[in-house]
């Protein structure tokens, strides 16, 4: 069993759960309550990930953080490294590979709570960005955790992204999917399966948790 | 209060210091009217589509009932003056603040419109308790204000015991009083009721009656009131806005209103249980009366002259078609044919059947046009009344209504002339 590996990985989504809601929140309130009508394409490109080939995807993060694009150029100012080949390339590499685990359970439970609620609340003197966090989220709590729980697991499970972007340096970005890979080209079938338990396990107990949550919908009474 | 705004003059309100006045007759414009609403919008697409709403109405405080049938563009109104819905041409102003003017491009934020809305089904907000929806509206005061209001209010609802429970744990009549509540402790300019007891049995509804009515003597501000009940118009209203098809047919105390309908729709709302086409046979301008055959039959009655006289001006002739309201109760069975009355219109006709229900007695009968007729269940059996027996019923002239199908063709005295 690779400890550092899996480690690594819970890390990396960890942080990529956390980083993804606080982008994908302001991006979901978009597309449920803006009234553009051009908002599908928004929907379409946060949706890509889903259809896209995971290389394909980290290619782009390696041509756009490449040192040939400005991007790159500016983060390497930054920084003084480029993003490739490090943990916070996977990072930005799993947050497009994972952002429509994130958006679309937020979207869809957005346009779940009763508008109504939302204009008495309006009604109430409260402003859009206060209705927000007092009605709409608290109301899509749900949509939460399902985002959180999908981001981290579809994170944990990884590879063609992580491979792209962070090649494969033990410590740093040799996740616990890259791990199974490498044991079985090296022909140590036991050590792969001892680690493709742990990955199983991990992703069905989360998915368990997700479902079992949202069988609890509003409203709740404290004793339910 | 703020002084009125030029567009409030424009609009031919006076100053606020006016309203302590008492209430002009509904003929005339009212003093300061506290709430004043001019609006026009078409809906292109939703649930609507091609609907269109044009309406111009002023009330004082106190309770106006908007009455109609549904899709008439009642909660449309409510939705305007909250700032929900937007006009596309209009003025809205409260208490000499304008709220909406598309001249002036003034369109207040609903946050900051000051307006207390009960929505029809109450919008209590599910993961908040009794208590934190009551306290909703008041998060720019100070804690020890907030407790303070919210308490009393609680109190003066009779919910204050329910503070801590979840709005899916309390009973109808409870989630009515805290959305309530909810909407007055704010205290609002302006009061927008949607159908808010329409789901209350009567008893429950007479003390959240009460008790609105309480708080309303403290608080004199203007109360928008839908409602699809008659009942509630008569027991409410100060005043009645009768809305069909986007637009406002009548308006006026409910009495003057749903007493001498002038419509078809608002005689069908005020309860008016015979309706009949019928055309003019004669005009007999001496008496103040007119003669109309009932369609089809040959059954003929006469009615007053006065209430048609838009149409008489504007060339009502022998033949003209028109309608005619008659409520049941404002008719009156014999069972031997009656002499010496005042009353001009004696049918004679055959009684087809009885209907008990409620402490009340339909009796339909054939004249050549089916009427209905209300009696008491004592008058009924004091008379012996069977099926098939051949009966008289006798009408006042005066109770006879002359109806308008086309609301395009009613003069409203309280509607600017275009």
């Amino acid at each position: 069993m690779n400890w550092q590996a899996l480690l690594l990985t819970l890390r990396l989504s960890l942080v990529t759960a956390s980083a993804l809601l606080l982008i994908a929140l302001p991006i979901a309130y978009w597309i449920a309550y803006s009234p553009r009508r051009w908002k599908f394409l928004a929907q379409a490109a946060t949706a890509l990930p889903l259809v896209m080939p995971p290389t394909v995807l980290g290619f782009y993060v390696l041509v756009a953080f490449g040192s040939s694009s400005p991007l790159g150029r500016l983060y390497q100012h930054w920084t003084g490294h480029t993003l490739a080949f490090t943990f916070e390339g996977l990072v930005v590499g799993s947050i497009l590979y994972s952002m429509p685990f994130a958006v679309q359970p937020l979207v869809n439970s957005f346009l779940a709570v009763d508008p109504q609620l939302i204009q008495a609340s309006r009604v109430l003197g409260a402003s859009r960005l206060s209705t927000f966090f007092r009605v709409v989220l608290p109301l899509s709590i749900s949509g939460v955790a399902t985002a959180v729980a999908l981001t981290f697991a579809h994170t944990f499970g990884e590879f063609g992204v992580v491979l792209m972007v962070g090649g494969d340096i033990p410590g740093l970005t040799r996740t616990i999917s890259i791990d199974v890979f490498d044991k079985v080209e090296a022909g140590s079938y036991a050590a792969a399966n001892s680690t493709s338990l742990v990955l199983l396990a991990v992703s069905f107990v989360i998915l368990a948790l997700v479902y079992a949550w949202n069988r609890r919908a509003w409203p709740r009474t404290p004793w339910a | 209060m703020e002084p009125p705004r030029l567009a409030a003059h424009a609009l031919g309100m006076r100053p606020p210091d006016a309203a302590t006045e008492p209430m002009a007759s509904p003929d005339h414009l009212h003093p300061c009217p506290a709430l004043e609403v001019l609006a026009r919008k078409r809906f292109v697409a939703g649930a609507a589509p091609g609907f269109s709403l044009e309406i111009h109405f002023a009330v004082p405080a106190g309770i106006s009932i908007l009455f109609g049938g549904s899709g008439a563009g009642k909660t449309t109104t409510l939705g305007m003056v909250a700032g929900i819905v937007q006009p596309d041409q209009g003025r809205i102003c409260l208490a000499g603040r304008v709220l909406f003017d598309s001249a002036a491009a003034i369109d207040v934020d609903v946050s900051r419109r000051s307006v207390g809305y009960v929505f029809q089904d109450l919008a209590l907000f599910p993961h908040l308790t009794v208590e934190r929806n009551v306290r909703y509206g008041l998060r720019h005061l100070p804690e020890p204000e907030r407790r303070r209001r919210a308490g009393e209010i609680l109190e003066s609802f009779r919910i204050a015991h329910l503070g801590r429970r979840m709005p899916a744990e309390i009973s109808g009549g409870e989630r009515q009083r805290t959305a309530l509540a909810r909407a007055l402790v704010t205290r609002p300019r302006v009061l927008l009721l949607d159908e808010p007891l329409s789901a209350l049995d009567a008893a429950t509804k007479g003390r959240i009656v009460d008790d609105l009515r309480a708080w309303n003597r403290e608080r004199r501000i203007p109360i928008l009131y839908v409602t699809h009940s008659r009942e509630e118009v008569f027991a409410l209203g100060e005043r009645v806005i009768v809305f069909e098809k986007g637009k406002i047919s009548a308006q006026g105390p409910p009495q003057d209103v749903l007493g001498a309908p002038r419509t078809e729709t608002v005689a069908q709302l005020a309860g008016f249980e015979n309706i009949f086409d019928a055309e003019v046979a004669a005009v007999h301008e001496a008496a103040g009366t007119m003669t109309c055959r009932l369609l089809p039959g040959a059954v003929q009655l006469e009615v007053p002259l006065a209430r048609i006289e838009a149409r008489i001006e504007s060339g009502v002739e022998s033949g003209a078609a028109v309608r005619v309201g008659v409520r049941a109760g404002d008719i009156l069975l014999a069972i031997e044919e009656p002499r010496g009355l005042s009353a001009r219109n004696v049918l004679r006709g055959t009684l087809t059947s009885l209907e008990e229900k409620d402490f009340k007695v339909l009796a339909r009968v054939d004249c050549g046009a089916a009427f209905t007729v209300l009696l008491t269940p004592d008058a009924c059996r004091s008379l012996a009344l069977a099926p098939g027996q051949a009966v008289w019923l006798i009408l006042k002239t005066h109770s006879c209504h002359l109806l308008r199908g086309d609301a395009e063709l009613v003069r409203d005295p309280d509607r600017p002339k275009p």
